[in-house]
């Protein structure tokens, strides 16, 4: 089963009945199982007329009590960042995955690439919560997938399902899990006497229960500020009450969003930041690495943002450099930078489309511990691979 | 006896932001009483509005309310309609909000004819922005982003509904509250995608530099510059120069989208 | 031949339209489902739709796939002179050679060994049909590695064709056996 399809089955099993979306390479196998899998189950299926219906399509259905989910690439995250920024400020809970290729642009429609963290974090404007999501084999891409339809829902927003052409149209071995391993979550609906319903209240709790429309609770859905009842107010206490509640929801449930996984790093010499398809260049130059004696582990976060930052920190102070790998000019390095301040980060990234090859690891570390990598303190030495 | 809006108003938000004499008021009053003659309770109905004037719309009226991104009521729209097929859906969106930024969306809404009611608020301007032109501002007229007049030729709004497959499509106008609450109750009664074009007066942004400086004179000029569609047939073409065409345009017969989904469900359902 | 049972790496490389990409899922599917050890798949399309090379890495292993694309290719197969230009890189030094005797013709043999067998003539002439070059392809492949048994790769093959031409596709696939069988003599 390809990346793609594992998305499409995990969407379901996680409950998703509504998918939206308009073709674009290489995340189309999403919608094409979508189109054959949801009638079967009683779902919809819609092929829009852009990114940007798509992703209002996902809104309204999630409104209306449906799991949505839209799937796109580059080209179509971008147009879909507008009503993405809704969902955010409307707490309208949903699933956006974004297979990413090369850009900026247009850019290499069938080949990989890791160019668009940046803006799965800041690509809608204002300040605004985003949970991301970014696994590294196929068997994780099904319990991610299922993971980012019960934090859309448990925590009101939507979540961003990254990944990549590489995984997205690589087949391997995966353990689908019995429906009976998965936890779903629902949201949470009001149970109050709808006159008393505060579907955006800013005292109680982070997040508010949710009704779903024609439910009897009547109150106003929009994109801007608004108070406790979802209408507009430019009270400056309540604007900055909403925006701090918003993003307090995934900043204080920060421990309950992280995932990441360690590998070898408690006797590492040498460190390894890598995420998605990079991931995987990364473990196979561990692999070899350590065969060869040499001390390598892996830092790999699942959850992009929030980004797990205290537990990289920990996890890689005692190494002699931390060596960041991407699948772009150097994205994530400037997060990482952030935190770690006393163990030298070399950079490795490569933007020509096609995976970073293991041994142009191999050959980086073992040039840095040859002493042939000068390092500048702190400065990142950026390898042209 | 007077009407009485209570139950479709939510009294705590008047009185409402629009100008005074504004168009969209006598809209407002038409939907609910169109609402109220088709006997639409509150919780089974969604207004969704976009971003301008006609955005306010969804603020005001007692449903489950949704107020969208500029342009993007229709997508929300079907989202909505398609996971609550039982439903009424109704669209109020303005000329810039559906022709213009939405434009595209409003073609694919009226082709898939999806069970969905657009009233199109049409006053010739960007009414919330300050009057800039929008693709139905009528040419040689006047705006802050054509301080020399407008170049570009109108959109008409019904006729594109058509094009593009809308199967019941009107106009009306602010000017005649029964004929408009009649073109809505219509609409609303139409099981596939029902676009009103409702003409309404923007005096303050549009009629202030175009020689309707008033809310009375520019309704006034509204309704003598409306025909009937049952008379356009006898009257000499050059007396329909600048007339509004009022009535039911078209109304077809044609498969309904959510009714088509859910029979394929069924159908695939059956074979597997 | 012995094969290397930790990363075994396979590289089909042909034109689009051919059925390269099909065959390597159907490969990687006979290791996972019918043998149960591990493979990945991981293909590489041109941005035209028909016509241009491609190819798809297969890696199949009893461990755990880190990396999913070739590094050092132990066999090679081509269908296109085109997709042999662009992708015959990476190859082992003991690297074994599976390519069209009509298609192919120029190869830089380097010291390793080289299959010739006219796949899409068979394909077309003798069983009557283009779109079955892949099933003798991936008959003579297994013929002439043993990378999985021929009946684990019949049923994934069985599982991914249509009812209608599985008959054919069954010819095909033997007919390919047998080719690989007597290429490796
Ligand atoms: C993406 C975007 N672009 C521009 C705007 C600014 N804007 C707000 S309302 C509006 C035009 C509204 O005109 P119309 O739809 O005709 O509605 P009216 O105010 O006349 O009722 C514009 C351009 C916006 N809110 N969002
Ligand atoms: S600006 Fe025009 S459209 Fe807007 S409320 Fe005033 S009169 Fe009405």
């Amino acid at each position: 089963m390809s990346g793609n399809a594992v998305i499409a089955e995990a969407a379901i099993a996680a409950g998703c009945r509504f998918y939206a979306g308009y073709p674009i390479t290489p995340s189309s196998e999403i919608a094409a199982v979508m189109a054959e899998e949801l009638p079967k189950v009683g779902g919809v299926f819609i092929q829009m007329e852009d990114e940007i219906a798509s992703m209002g399509a996902i809104i309204g259905a999630s409104l209306g009590g449906m799991k949505a989910l839209t799937a796109t690439s580059g080209p179509g995250f971008s147009l879909k960042q507008e009503n993405l920024g809704f969902a955010c400020m409307a707490e309208v809970p949903c699933v956006v995955v974004n297979v990413m290729r090369g850009g900026p642009s247009t850019g290499l429609p069938t080949l990989p690439a890791q160019g668009d963290v940046m803006q799965a974090r800041w690509g809608t404007h204002g300040d605004h919560p985003i949970i991301a999501l970014y696994p590294a084999d196929l068997t994780e891409m099904y319990w991610q997938t299922v993971r980012a339809f019960n934090l859309a829902e448990k925590y009101r927003t939507p979540v961003i399902l990254l990944s990549d052409e590489l995984l997205g149209h690589m087949s391997e071995r995966v353990e689908i899990p019995d429906a009976s391993e998965l936890t779903i979550i629902d949201r949470r609906k009001p149970d109050v006497a709808p006159d008393q319903y505060l579907p955006y209240d800013v005292k109680t709790e982070l997040v508010p229960p949710m009704a779903n429309f024609f439910e009897g609770y009547r109150y106003h859905v929009t994109g801007l500020t608004h108070d406790e009842t979802g209408f507009p107010t430019e009270d400056p206490d309540l604007a900055e009450a909403q925006l701090r509640r918003l993003m307090l929801k995934v900043s204080a449930n920060a421990d309950d969003i992280m995932e990441w996984e360690e590998d070898g790093l408690a006797d590492a010499e040498v460190a390894i930041f890598a995420y998605g398809a990079a991931a995987r260049s990364a473990r196979a130059a561990i692999a070899e690495l350590r065969a060869a004696g040499i001390k390598v582990g892996l830092f790999r976060p699942i959850t992009i943002w929030p980004f797990p930052e205290a537990a990289l920190v920990k996890a890689v102070s005692h190494a002699k450099a931390l060596f960041v790998v991407e699948m772009n000019m150097g994205q994530m390095i400037r997060e990482v930078e952030r935190g770690i301040r006393d163990v030298p980060i070399v950079g490795i990234h490569k933007v020509s489309g096609q995976p970073i090859d293991p041994e142009e690891i191999v050959l980086t570390v073992r040039e840095f511990l040859e002493g042939k990598v000068t390092l500048p303190q702190k400065a990142v030495y950026q390898m042209s691979v | 006896m007077s009407f009485n809006y209570e139950t479709y108003l939510r009294n705590d938000k008047m009185p409402t932001q629009w100008c005074s004499g504004c168009g969209l008021g006598n809209l407002m009053k038409a939907i609910i009483r169109a609402m109220t003659d088709c006997g639409i309770g509150n919780n089974d109905a969604s207004i969704i509005s976009g971003i301008g004037c006609s955005g306010r719309m969804s603020s005001y009226i007692d449903c489950n309310t949704l107020h969208t991104p500029h342009g993007r009521t229709l997508p929300y729209a079907t989202g909505l309609k398609l996971s609550r097929p039982d439903k009424h859906v109704i669209v109020v969106s303005g000329d810039g909000d559906s022709m213009a930024i939405g434009g595209n969306h409003f073609i694919h809404t009226c082709r898939r004819n999806i069970d969905i009611t657009l009233i199109v608020a049409n006053n010739f301007t960007y009414g919330l922005t300050g009057g800039q032109f929008s693709p139905t501002t009528p040419a040689n007229s006047w705006a802050p982003t054509a301080p020399y007049g407008t170049l570009e030729p109108q959109f008409d709004i019904c006729e594109m509904a058509q094009a593009s497959g809308a199967t019941f499509v009107a106009r009306s106008t602010v000017a005649n509250l029964k004929h408009l609450t009649e073109m809505i109750r219509l609409g609303l009664e139409h099981k596939g995608t029902s676009v009103v074009e409702v003409i309404s007066n923007c005096h303050v942004n549009f009629g202030r530099r175009n020689k309707h400086p008033e809310a009375p004179e520019m309704v006034n000029w509204i309704r003598q510059c409306c025909v009937d569609q049952d008379v356009i047939e006898v009257l000499p073409l050059e007396d329909l120069e600048g007339k509004f065409v009022v009535g039911v345009l078209s109304k077809k017969e044609r498969p309904e989208y959510t009714a088509q989904w859910a029979k394929f469900v069924e159908k695939v359902q059956h074979e597997h | 031949m012995s094969i290397r049972r930790d990363r075994y790496e396979i590289r089909f490389s042909g034109e689009g339209g051919q059925g390269v990409i099909l065959g390597g899922a159907i490969l990687a599917e006979a290791a996972i489902l019918h043998e149960g050890r591990f493979a990945v798949q991981s293909p590489q399309y041109g941005s035209r739709v028909r016509g241009g090379p491609t190819k798809v890495d297969v890696i199949i292993s009893d461990l755990p796939i880190l990396f999913p694309r070739a590094t050092k290719i132990d066999f090679f197969l081509a269908l296109a002179q085109m997709s042999y230009n662009k992708y015959a890189n990476g190859l082992a030094d003991d690297a074994v050679l599976l390519i069209d005797a009509n298609l192919v013709p120029n190869v830089n043999e380097n010291g390793r060994y080289v299959h010739r067998l006219p796949i899409v003539e068979i394909a077309k002439v003798e069983l009557g049909n283009e779109v079955l070059s892949s099933s003798v392809a991936l008959g003579a492949v297994i013929a002439l590695t043993g990378i999985v048994r021929p009946d684990a790769a019949w049923k994934a093959i069985e599982a991914r064709v249509p009812a209608k031409v599985k008959e054919l596709n069954r010819k095909a696939f033997e007919r390919g056996l047998k080719a690989g069988e007597s290429l490796k003599g």
